[in-house]
């Protein structure tokens, strides 16, 4: 599949390196396209895990670190507007959800995506993921004319609930970029990079996959995930 | 962040002991667990920016430690600290790495309230 040219694309996800794994290939893409491009990231995963042993950064100093690589991340992608949103990881859950869907609206008033990039709720594993995909879809259930509503899914049991996904967008092109974008975040992607790189010396398909192709389901709102909120 | 030496740790704790400071106090096992092990229980707890005045504070134990602070109606303590540091403001923090070097605990006391 071609990535179709938009008006402008919104993404929304909650940490630093959220955006490199999924969604960095078809960003670069639109922005290669001439669209504008938004990423809206919620915290600054202040509670990674990732810290080293021996340590290479505390709690309190990690925030600071993956600010810096999630502008590189940006930097990589090409992409110019970059929102940090200021809340704090492992949270969003517990803000109030109409203040959640508040800024969510905010955003798309503002930006008039004619695209939006988020998770898929349900199927997107970590509560933050969870929480932001919820305040994006109700933000954008209460909107006349609705943009493409493009969601990331991940979940054990996503195969088994909603089938394959119904958008995959061949990325070969921005290989690097996204490559780029992945190692941007190497305070929490090293082991994870090294892997790769092993499997994908062993012509591991699905490693490859990865660098390729790019998944999305379309938002259901006839299955929407909730009757009403 | 240096490996924990319980004297030197000691007198660190002790500096602090008798005065207002926030408490960041921290367990976790990852937002993933259960995604990569369906069968794993997960648990955790987070407390930050909660004042506390501990009367007595104590590091014991081999690494890894177990470091508690007595309150004049309770207690806090940490059990999995490996590595602290006195950072450059002045805040005690103290960790619990593992060896794939993910952090499982943390705790962490400073006189000034920690960022949001």
């Amino acid at each position: 599949m071609t990535i179709p040219q938009e008006r402008h694309v919104l993404v929304v996800f909650p940490h630093p390196d959220d955006e490199a794994f999924g969604v960095s290939g078809t960003i670069t893409t639109h922005i290669q396209q001439g669209t504008p491009v938004t990423y809206a990231c919620l915290t600054l995963g202040e509670m990674g895990r990732n810290l080293g042993n021996p340590p290479f950064a505390t709690r309190e100093s990690l925030p600071v670190i993956r600010k810096k690589e999630l502008q590189a991340s940006a930097d990589a992608m090409g992409l110019t507007d970059l929102r940090m949103m200021g809340l704090r990881d492992k949270t969003i859950e517990f803000e109030d959800d109409e203040k959640m869907v508040g800024l969510m609206t905010d955003l798309i008033e503002e930006l008039n995506p004619s695209k939006i990039i988020t998770f898929y709720p349900d199927f997107a594993v970590h509560p933050d993921h969870e929480a932001t995909a919820r305040a994006v879809v109700r933000a954008v259930r209460r909107m006349k004319d609705r943009p493409t509503l493009h969601c990331v899914a991940f979940a054990n049991n996503t195969l088994e609930m909603l089938g394959q996904p119904d958008v995959v967008y061949d990325i070969r092109e921005v290989r690097d970029q996204k490559m780029n974008s992945m190692k941007a975040h190497i305070s929490q992607t090293a082991w994870m990079l090294e892997e790769m790189e092993h499997k994908l010396q062993q012509g591991d398909t699905e490693t490859e996959n990865w660098l390729t192709k790019e998944r999305f389901y379309n938002y259901r709102w006839h299955e929407d995930f909730e009757k009403s909120f | 962040m240096e490996l924990v030496e319980v004297k030197k740790l000691q007198v660190e704790l002790d500096a602090f002991a008798g005065k207002d400071v926030y408490l960041h106090l921290e367990t976790t096992n990852g937002s993933y667990a259960t995604h990569f092990n369906e069968g794993f229980f997960n648990a955790g707890a987070f407390i930050r920016n909660v004042v506390i005045n501990y009367e007595l504070g104590k590091v014991v134990g081999d690494s890894p430690h177990r470091v508690g602070l007595k309150l004049p109606h309770g207690w806090v303590y940490a059990q999995g600290i490996t590595h602290y540091e006195l950072d450059d403001q002045g805040r005690l923090l103290l960790a619990g790495h593992d060896g794939t070097g993910k952090l499982a605990v943390a705790l962490q006391i400073s006189e000034t309230p920690f960022s949001y």
